[in-house]
């Protein structure tokens, strides 16, 4: 164990597609690690998860059912938009960034503070959440660079565990931080948009979900051009492959992975203002359990995949939602809703008893 | 990367294994750390602070605790976030046969419940751990790195979560209301909830608790030192450093895997049992995500693998916050004239900066095995240094500014 | 090979001993602290010498998740302490100062145990805490074995005073009283026929649900579902999809605050129309900050009086404002009230030892921001009145009080 996290257990995983011969100008001999039979199998779990309810469902009554696909599909797009952001890093560095969750935190209490501003002084509320959203997330590039610079960077040849004892203490330092500044209570956070939600079919949705599942899927389609088709996206694909070679090849490793964390607490910044918008309530320690689940999200996906991260967090917010919905009346009240995380957790280990690397994680060889 | 069963030819200024040249100094220093340990509670009531006292009792606890999970995490290289499920194991087993609690979900019982002698409970509790421990390893068995840290942490909340609920349909663990009214330790007649008073001096309860669980710390200590240099503790080791090579060399990697599960899980069970008792109350609060972190946190902050590295990270861990409980306050006051920061805030934030500065410089535990050190060293000579940053704190001096270094800490 | 064995072994040899050194070095010192914090405090007023100082002990979780409640308690005591050296305190004759020794539990059992020990070695007269049912039980043990009382402002749990210890009380409702309340509100006057429950899976709100659901049954309404959420969640729609379902009257939610506020909006962007129902927890301010204009016609109840029936009542909640800038959170006014408790009892017995006045806390009458306050055999509350509240133009607004001795009733 004594092997640096910069030499990560797997290959890196952020590389996947080697489409364009032309931009993978390194001299990196990779398979091609997404199969047909990859993409298709959290489909057919998802199916099967589908399959196993909807005769129940049905009986009931499809509305409701309807409803229950939202709600999964929207607390899944919250845990897609911050597991993003551990797998990101996950994928460059091999290293579980434990400290995300509090990021995300700060990022909506920053955007709360601002927003509160704004409003106290009158500007028009587009402006306020716009200045809002991009003042939390240029904190929160500044946060990740400086974790990464403080917390991460000195222990990148320490041992495996050492990175991630730093995370937890960065964490407390973040909360109890958070906790002087911002206090102790509970925060209402402001309605961005228009509350009102919108029926259809009988399953009612707000124009801040519809943007949530929006930007999962834009984030991570931004992410994957990022990471296959730019400059920046090859030197990040490099160095996750070999840190090493890749400085010898002119990539300032360093860089790249400053640049990478910033990226992924950006995000982070963002999720948090939705995730914060949603529920209409920010405070200190909401960064813990979400981090939590978006990293069980992103484990499940296949940590290091980015489309493993939003199909990972897709599926867990479905499995959380059906399961909280449906599982008392299928178990005749045996088990109730007191058993999600239970049921979440259970998909979970099943899943990497089968495919040990997750759904998309490319297969990992016993010794890399 | 070497197997440390090889015949180590690497260089002289290794340790063997087998301390036997330097018994008369092990002997030696053992005495004078089993005195410490000896005088260490009456110093402490001496002081009139009983408090010290029970944060002494919770240590020894955690002692036991953190060398199970150091079989697991420093033996077998295993990452588990969810070790806290065998301590709540442990502590459930005793609550359960050791209280009035099963009365009322199974009435044959009769009102008083189950009183069982500790004879029977404690080593039952750790079996049973022992058991949940192969629960856990078993489907784990192909999980590698941080996808066994993830699985092993739902594991950890999936038990949590049952503890928490199954007061339906059968009310077996009391649900978030807890059980209370446990026994304190039984020695026949001779209970450890009370203080009992030897002709003119009284030894309170909390002191009688001290000698037990250090008794039981040491007993475990012990059979940590004859299991890391045991067939099986190298077995472990060879797992740790190389799965396949261990599995190629002949080593059944499930079953050795397993035991290590199990092994570490017990020492949780013994430590839950004694925790049970010496509260008098547990309820699913005390076995939460953050307590799994916590042990963890201290077999890393002492350094991993090596017993007396745990032991120390233990002590530091339970001693510091409370330490800062004491000072935070006063020494604002003392210095700033006034208390500028909530002392208990404060006592948090310095112990998150203390984890994020001692792996800073000490990034292998602050007292690591030095087999690990020198690993650690070696490999810093063999990696390019991709990093050109100034500030770089690796360590590629010899061995003797390293021992200094040591010293000093 | 044997001189370099030994030498690469003594340097842990040493660190053994400095270690054991170190840790004595340490605990010497902190005992050296315990004696010399009084010291270092006297000097600080050397104006009036005279003065006894009583110790107060607060204990409550003041880091981690649940910070804003434990500080809530902290902030109701620091204002008792305050209010009562203003007013000057006289046991037996003599003047006497109080000081407040808050400690943090963290939510943490067993750090509950070392805090307990901490406030009986600082000597303080009587405890006010702790906030957690895990944290309160645990820590009675230690109250009891030195005799200190110890009044819990938010521990509901029943096993906390079925113990048999002499001095566990609390001065808030235990969960048998609420619920039943609730529930009778709820299937007499609203008329719910068709009732659903959500617990917070905490020994409070699981409580709650519990007597509620009991009491719904008994009086005829049919419980449709009984879901959980846990007190960290913040999203429930799935359950509440689940509850939209089978269309209830009514919904009763057993928790707090920090839940029931997003729970509100969520049922309303789900388009529920059902009436949220909820104890003390929701009874907040906080509450309606959370739910803003979707917390409108939520009712819920609360033990004692309508505050503003209340002798120090309004008062109460303007000069906690004035003074720590926040709004009562949940428990100060129960943390408030404990330490008059204890001092009325000092008073009475002319004593601030615990020995002597211990049996007077038991005899409380006392009126106080919650409401009349009496103690049964057990250290429980006796049952007083609760009153439920209805939500209405952004305000918390008295509907109807139920039970109890007290002569005004509030209609």
């Amino acid at each position: 164990m004594c092997r640096p996290y910069a030499t990560p257990l797997h290959p890196p995983l952020l590389y996947q597609k080697p489409d364009k011969p032309g931009i993978n100008a390194l001299p990196v001999k990779r398979p091609n690690v997404v199969k047909l039979r990859e993409q298709l199998i959290p489909l057919i779990i998802d199916l099967a998860v589908v399959l196993v309810f909807l005769p129940n469902a049905t009986n009931s009554r499809m509305d409701i059912f309807l409803q229950q696909i939202v709600n999964g599909l929207v607390l899944g797009s919250i845990y897609a938009l911050v597991a993003l952001g551990y797998t990101m890093v996950y994928g460059l560095l091999g290293l579980i960034n434990f400290a995300h969750g509090e990021v995300v935190m700060v990022g909506a209490m920053v955007a709360l503070s601002v927003i509160n501003f704004g409003l106290a002084n009158g500007w028009p509320l587009p402006l306020a959440v716009l200045l809002a959203t991009a003042s939390a997330m240029l904190c929160c590039m500044a946060l990740g660079w400086l974790i990464e610079r403080v917390g991460y960077r000195p222990l990148r040849h320490a041992p495996r565990l050492a990175p991630l004892i730093s995370a937890i203490g960065i964490s407390i330092i973040l909360q109890q931080l958070m906790m002087l500044i911002w206090g102790s209570t509970y925060r209402p956070f402001p309605a961005l948009f228009n509350s009102e939600p919108h029926v259809v079919l009988g399953a009612s949705i707000t124009d801040l979900q519809i943007l949530i599942i929006v930007l999962a899927a834009a984030t991570m389609g931004g992410l994957m051009l990022l990471v296959q088709r730019t400059r920046f996206g090859r030197a990040m694909r490099a160095t996750a492959e070999n840190p090493a070679i890749a400085t010898l090849m002119g990539v300032n490793t360093n860089r790249v992975i400053a640049l990478t964390f910033m990226l992924g607490s950006a995000l982070g910044a963002l999720a948090g203002v939705m995730v914060s918008a949603n529920y209409a309530i920010a405070h200190f320690s909401m960064g813990f359990m979400l981090g939590l689940k978006a990293f069980t999200a992103a484990v499940l996906g296949g940590i290091g995949n980015l489309a493993g991260a939003v199909v990972g967090g897709l599926l867990l917010g479905l499995i959380e939602a059906l399961c909280s919905g449906y599982i008392s009346d299928l178990t005749g009240g045996m088990f109730g809703s007191n058993y999600r995380d239970v049921f979440a957790f259970l998909v979970l280990i099943l899943v990497l008893i089968f495919r040990p690397s997750g759904l998309m994680g490319e297969k990992v060889a016993e010794r890399a | 990367m070497m197997l440390s069963f090889t015949p180590d030819t690497s260089s002289a200024r290794s340790p063997a294994h087998s301390s036997a040249h330097s018994r008369r100094n092990a002997i030696l220093g053992s005495a004078l750390l089993a005195l410490a340990v000896l005088v260490l509670p009456i110093l402490i009531s001496a002081s009139g602070s009983m408090t010290w006292l029970r944060i002494a009792d919770i240590a020894l606890l955690y002692i036991m605790l953190a060398l199970g999970l150091n079989i697991v995490v420093g033996f077998a290289g295993l990452l588990d976030l969810g070790y806290i499920a065998f301590f709540a194991v442990g502590a459930y087993v005793w609550a359960l046969l050791s209280s009035p609690h099963l009365a009322q979900a199974f009435p044959a019982l009769g009102p008083e419940g189950l009183h069982w002698p500790m004879w029977v409970i404690l080593p039952l509790g750790a079996c049973i751990a022992g058991l949940f421990g192969v629960l856990l390893g078993a489907p784990t068995l192909r999980l590698r790195g941080d996808y066994l840290a993830i699985v092993t942490l739902g594991f950890g909340e999936i038990v949590r979560i049952f503890m928490n609920n199954l007061n339906q349909p059968i009310n077996l663990t009391n649900g978030p209301q807890g059980i209370t009214r446990i026994n304190p330790v039984m020695f026949g007649q001779f209970s450890f909830g009370k203080s009992v008073t030897f002709g003119s001096i009284t030894v309170p309860s909390l002191m009688l608790y001290y000698y037990l669980f250090a008794a039981l710390a040491v007993l475990i200590v012990v059979a940590s030192i004859r299991l890391q240099d045991s067939r099986i503790g190298r077995a472990w080791e060879a797992i740790r450093e190389d799965e396949i090579a261990a599995r190629a060399i002949g080593i059944n990697t499930r079953n050795i895997k397993l035991l290590a599960f199990a092994m570490g899980a017990s020492f949780g069970g013994v430590a839950g049992g004694l925790f049970a008792s010496l509260q008098g109350f547990i309820s699913p609060e005390s076995f939460g995500l953050m307590d799994s972190i916590c042990v963890l946190c201290m077999v890393v902050l002492g350094g991993m693998g090596h017993i007396p590295g745990v032991i120390l990270g233990t002590l530091l861990l339970t001693g510091l916050p409370e330490a800062l409980r004491h000072w935070a306050g006063p020494a604002q006051q003392a210095l700033l004239g006034k208390v500028v920061i909530d002392p208990e805030a404060l006592r948090m934030l310095l112990f998150g900066v203390a984890l994020v500065l001692v792996m800073q410089f000490r990034p292998a535990g602050l007292w690591p095995s030095s087999t690990r050190q020198r690993e650690l060293e070696e490999l810093a000579d063999t990696l390019p240094d991709d990093e050109n940053d100034n500030d770089d704190d690796d360590d590629d001096d010899d061995e003797a500014s390293q021992r200094s270094k040591e010293v000093r800490s | 090979m044997t001189r370099a064995h030994l030498a690469s072994y003594t340097p842990s040899t040493k660190l053994i001993l400095a270690t054991a050194a170190m840790s004595l070095l340490a605990l010497a010192g902190c005992g050296k602290q315990e004696n010399s914090a009084p010291a270092a405090s006297a000097p600080a007023e050397p104006a009036a010498p005279a003065i006894a100082t009583v110790k107060i002990g607060m204990a409550s979780p003041l880091t981690g998740p649940q910070a804003h409640i434990g500080i809530d308690i902290r902030n109701g005591v620091q204002l008792a302490v305050d209010d009562i050296n203003a007013a000057g305190l006289t046991i037996d004759g003599k003047p006497v100062k109080l000081e407040l020794v808050a400690e943090d539990d963290e939510a943490n059992p067993t750090k509950a145990t070392t805090v307990a020990q901490k406030l009986v070695d600082a000597k303080v007269a009587g405890v006010v805490g702790h906030f957690n049912s895990g944290s309160s039980i645990p820590a009675s043990r230690v109250y009891s074995d030195a005799g200190i009382p110890q009044i819990s402002p938010a521990s509901t749990n029943p096993s906390y005073t079925e113990q048999g210890y002499k001095t566990t009380f609390r001065v808030v409702a235990n969960d048998s009283q609420q619920g039943p309340v609730v529930a009778t509100y709820a299937v007499n006057t609203l008329k719910a026929k068709t009732i659903a429950v959500i617990d917070d899976s905490t020994a409070y709100g699981q409580g709650l649900a519990g007597t509620f659901e009991a009491k719904a049954k008994e009086l005829g309404a049919k419980i449709v579902a009984h879901e959980h959420t846990t007190d960290k969640d913040t999203d429930f729609a799935a359950i509440l999809t689940s509850i939209k379902g089978k269309k209830p009257d009514a919904v009763f939610f057993g928790g707090i605050d920090t839940q029931s506020g997003p729970m509100k909006k969520q049922m309303t962007t789900l388009g529920m129309k059902a009436t949220l129902l909820g104890g003390d927890g929701m009874q907040t301010p906080n509450f309606i900050a959370l739910a803003g204009a979707d917390a409108e016609g939520v009712m819920a109840s609360i033990p004692g009086l309508p505050r503003d029936k209340m002798p120090g009542g309004p008062d109460f909640v303007k000069r906690f404002k004035e003074k720590f800038g926040a709004e009562v959170e949940l428990f100060a006014p129960m943390g408030y009230d404990a330490v008059h408790v204890l001092v009325e009892a000092m008073k009475r017995a002319n004593s601030s030892d615990p020995a002597k006045y211990l049996p007077e806390v038991g005899k409380t009458q006392y009126n106080g921001v919650i409401g009349p306050i009496a103690f049964d055999a057990k250290g429980d509350l006796v049952n007083g009145p609760v009153t439920i509240y209805v939500v209405k133009n952004g305000a918390w607004e008295a509907v109807e009080t139920v039970g109890g001795s007290a002569p005004a009733a509030a209609k």
